[in-house]
């Protein structure tokens, strides 16, 4: 604590504001009911207009300590001790209707989730009214001026039509932005922006923090920003906490923090950062393994009695090719068609036109390459948590994937499950253990070995690690590429995370609406990237750039000037 | 684990004894529940017929023992017999999808229109009132319920990621079917199973207080119930005494289908 307002004396930006907006000190919070504390400890000043972030890994207590500033921590945790103390008043000796007063009025909060924070039976226009009639004695003419400057202000294009639409008809992007309007209105002192746009795509999520920045700064608003994105928080804030279970381990001005950091637990998250590997040689000479021509994929079409839906294109003419060895990413926004040409080509998904050919044969089920692509071509999913049967013990599961092909004893087959945990770094007592009994990581490993025991050729890994913790997903990327480089099987890897691409593939294929926008080799992609599309997106992330004391820079990436305006 | 409720204790003990009285009156009851005993006409409850007489002087305990044996078989064999045909319905038509998914769900559909006792009364007046003729009629009639909820687990267990893993490693429909997607849909048959069990043995009831369920002299809560009407001032045991078992025996179901729906439903887990 001492040592973040020394460096704040030294900024010399927060000098002149005197007394901080919030004080909290020695927060303790538990569980009641089995008494684990899941917040120690923790202390953290804000000035007025300072923007900190909270970083740390899920379950280190960022949202709890957050939390309890507006007193919305859930019932079944408890304050044990410590004081918070907002604009001098203390917050946990506040009565009710006080407190009621500063939730919204002083201190605003966003949370995660867009798609669920916005009332889904309520008029976006009564739904930003709420919050004026509640805390602002204004006019109903002058309520309607705000709310419609401020939908402006968030880049609504009709902000009159909004006033009467519903949440639903909004995008996911849109909907932050809305929140962001409802809770900027009251033109808080405070801002908690819990995750704000995890669930947002990458491009979506830079342009609400742009916008979240921007209205707080011109309103002079403090944010308290939690992420467990690094990237993200290092660029936008200006001091930041590192939590882990419950507790800070570090905290400092942002750049100085970043570039020198103290304690280990710091040092291995930005370890965890992806980093561009050293090129591989890929062979060009041999013919591709797997070849996708004019691929396309139509979806819906339900037929009436007496009406035919003409249905969505998903996939329009997509044309691949993916050599042995190599790693082919996809990236793209959500519903740029990633995974749709992913799961066609594991056939999932029957293409309504165009081909998919393994070792120069055309594959379709039932046709004569199927039986032997089926075995050569495996899948590993995004989602840990539904991608393994809950009642079948991880040796079952993964087991079951050398029912076909040569046939093995169950000897044998025990052996080889044995042997392919313990290459994904599991020991052979996992293999009685059932799925909820394991982390989302180990999960993953669990979905890798399942893939990959009956060594196949070709392997897609749908977001194989986005699901993940940093340090987790660093853990799971690394022992894919290990396996990879060991068994050299072909992957198509799909992610919308640019910094994990950058890390793994060799060849970089950038898809939208459907159709593939540039394809090249990754360090052509990333440092000279062609199409506006791409540039777009790579602007969308910030790239750490490691220095010898473990630390980083931040790099901006990509032409963020010249962005151009996305059609309707 | 945690101690279990007081609920939970309240409605198990229920039901097994219920169970239990069903199960010893199948070798031994006090007295022959279809003796006749003139002497002892209406006799109230007393240290020898421990829950007095009926009209013709049979025990009442005795009879309600029987009658338990009758009402637990047949709530059990109706219960199955859905639970049977309602999950192979329920999985075909949400594995299939498409037109045999469309014209099954649309006859399934149909039949939950009716109220289950209207349906049973119908068909047990064409198939005749016996004890075969009445888990014919009301597993029938509880079936489409089953094939309903079987449906909407398959339908919401399809889009999860462990099937489609199956379908990738090269298994068949049929497999993924048996080894995924059942074992899946157990919890939620489970719950309902409890709950319906409750239903069918009201149903019996019901069925029998109509005068259409297991025929007499043979034993049941309903028709006791039924008969009791006509001595209801001068013996009013007679029907306190069905009536509360037919209460009872619905408690203890009810009180142990709520367990079983916090111990095995995956929303509640973890609370």
């Amino acid at each position: 604590m001492r040592c973040a307002i020394g460096l704040i004396r030294i900024c010399g930006v927060f000098e002149m504001s005197g007394a901080g907006l919030l004080e909290i000190e020695g927060l303790t919070l538990t569980v009641s009911r089995i008494g684990k504390e899941v917040v120690s400890d923790f202390s953290l000043e804000l000035a007025p207009g300072e923007i900190v972030g909270i970083v740390g890994e899920s379950g280190s207590g960022k949202s709890m300590a957050a939390r309890a500033i507006m007193r919305l921590e859930p019932p079944a945790v408890s304050r044990r001790g410590g004081s918070i103390r907002f604009d001098g008043k203390d917050v946990c000796a506040m009565p009710q209707r006080v407190l009621r007063r500063m939730r919204g009025g002083d201190v605003g909060m966003v949370f995660q989730e867009p798609l669920t924070s916005l009332n889904p039976s309520m008029r976006i226009g009564s739904q930003l009214e709420e919050g004026l009639k509640l805390h602002r004695r204004i006019a109903v003419a002058e309520r309607r001026r705000l709310i419609l400057d401020m939908l402006g202000r968030v880049g609504l294009r009709d902000p009159e039509a909004a006033l009467e639409a519903y949440p639903h008809e909004f995008s996911g992007g849109m909907r932050q932005r809305i929140m962001l309007a409802s809770v900027m209105l009251l033109k808080p002192r405070l801002l908690i922006a819990d995750e704000p746009t995890t669930a947002l795509d990458a491009v979506v999520q830079r342009e609400v923090l742009d916008l979240m920045l921007q209205l707080t700064r011109t309103n002079g608003t403090a944010v308290l920003l939690i992420s467990h994105d690094l990237p993200m928080i290092a660029r936008y804030t200006n001091r930041i906490v590192v939590m882990r279970q419950g507790r800070i381990v570090e905290e400092g001005a942002t750049g100085a923090l970043l570039e020198k950091p103290q304690h280990s637990y710091t040092r291995q998250l930005l370890a965890a950062m992806p980093r561009r590997t050293a090129k591989r040689g890929i062979d060009h000479s041999v013919p591709p393994l797997v070849e996708v021509r004019d691929l396309t994929v139509d979806y819906g079409g339900r037929k009436g009695f007496l009406r035919r839906d003409p249905g969505k294109r998903a996939l329009r003419g997509v044309s691949l090719s993916i050599r042995p060895r190599e790693v082919v990413a996809i990236v793209g926004e959500s519903g740029s068609g990633k995974t749709t040409l992913g799961r066609s080509i594991a056939g999932l998904v029957k293409p309504s036109g165009g081909s998919i050919l393994y070792g120069g044969h055309s594959i379709l089920p039932g046709s004569e390459g199927w039986p032997d692509y089926r075995l050569n071509c495996q899948m590993i999913f995004q989602d840990p948590y539904s991608s393994l049967d809950p009642r079948i013990p991880i040796g079952a599961t993964v087991a079951e994937a050398l029912r076909h092909g040569k046939a093995l004893s169950a000897a044998e087959k025990h052996a080889r499950v044995i042997e392919i945990l313990g290459e994904v770094g599991l020991s052979a007592e996992f293999a009685k253990r059932y799925p909820h009994e394991l982390s989302g990581g180990q999960r993953q490993r669990v979905a890798i070995a399942r893939a990959l025991v009956r060594k196949p050729a070709f392997v897609i890994a749908d977001e194989p690690v986005s699901a993940l913790d940093v340090t987790v997903r660093m853990q799971v990327l690394d022992l894919l590429t290990r396996l990879q480089e060991r068994h050299g099987f072909s992957c198509l890897f799909i992610s919308h995370d640019l910094s994990v691409v950058e890390q793994i593939a060799d060849r970089v294929v950038v898809m939208r609406d459907g159709a593939i926008v540039e394809e090249g080799s990754r360090d052509a992609i990333f440092d000279r990237p062609r199409d506006s599309y791409t540039r777009r997106l790579l602007s969308a992330i910030p790239t750490l750039e490691g220095n010898p004391e473990g630390g980083v820079r931040l790099v901006e990436r990509g032409d963020c000037r010249n962005v151009i305006e996305l059609p309707a | 684990m945690r101690l279990p409720s007081l609920n939970t204790v309240l409605g198990a003990t229920i039901v097994s004894l219920i169970v239990g009285a069903g199960l010893v009156a199948m070798v031994w009851t006090p007295y022959d529940p279809l003796k006749l005993d003139f002497l002892a006409r209406l006799a109230p409850p007393s240290a020898h017929h421990l829950l007095g007489t009926d009209e013709f002087g049979r025990d009442v305990l005795s009879r309600l023992m029987r009658a338990a044996t009758t009402s637990v078989w047949i709530s059990i064999l109706t219960v199955c017999a859905s639970i049977l045909a309602g999950t192979a319905l329920g999985l075909v038509t949400g594995y299939m999808r498409g037109w045999t998914d469309r014209i099954l769900m649309m006859f399934n559909d149909a039949l939950l229109a009716f109220p289950g006792i209207l349906l049973a009364l119908g068909l047990l007046s064409v198939v005749g009132a016996n004890m075969y003729g009445i888990i014919l009629a009301l597993g029938l009639a509880y079936t489409p319920l089953v094939t309903r909820v079987v449906r909407g687990a398959v339908l919401s267990l399809k889009e999860k990621e462990f099937i489609e893993a199956s379908r990738v490693l090269g298994n068949s429909e049929s497999f993924t079917m048996v080894r995924h997607v059942l074992p899946n849909c157990i919890a939620p048959l489970i719950v309902l199973a409890t709950s319906m069990f409750g239903w069918v043995l009201l149903a019996e009831s019901a069925l029998s207080f109509l005068g259409l369920g297991v025929p007499p002299p043979a034993p049941t809560w309903g028709n006791m119930l039924a008969e009791s009407r006509t001595y209801i001032s001068q013996a009013a045991w007679l029907g306190i005494f069905p009536g509360l078992c037919i209460s009872l025996a619905l408690l203890g179901i009810n009180l142990l289908g709520d367990a079983l729906r916090d111990r095995l439903d995956p929303h509640m887990r973890g609370l």
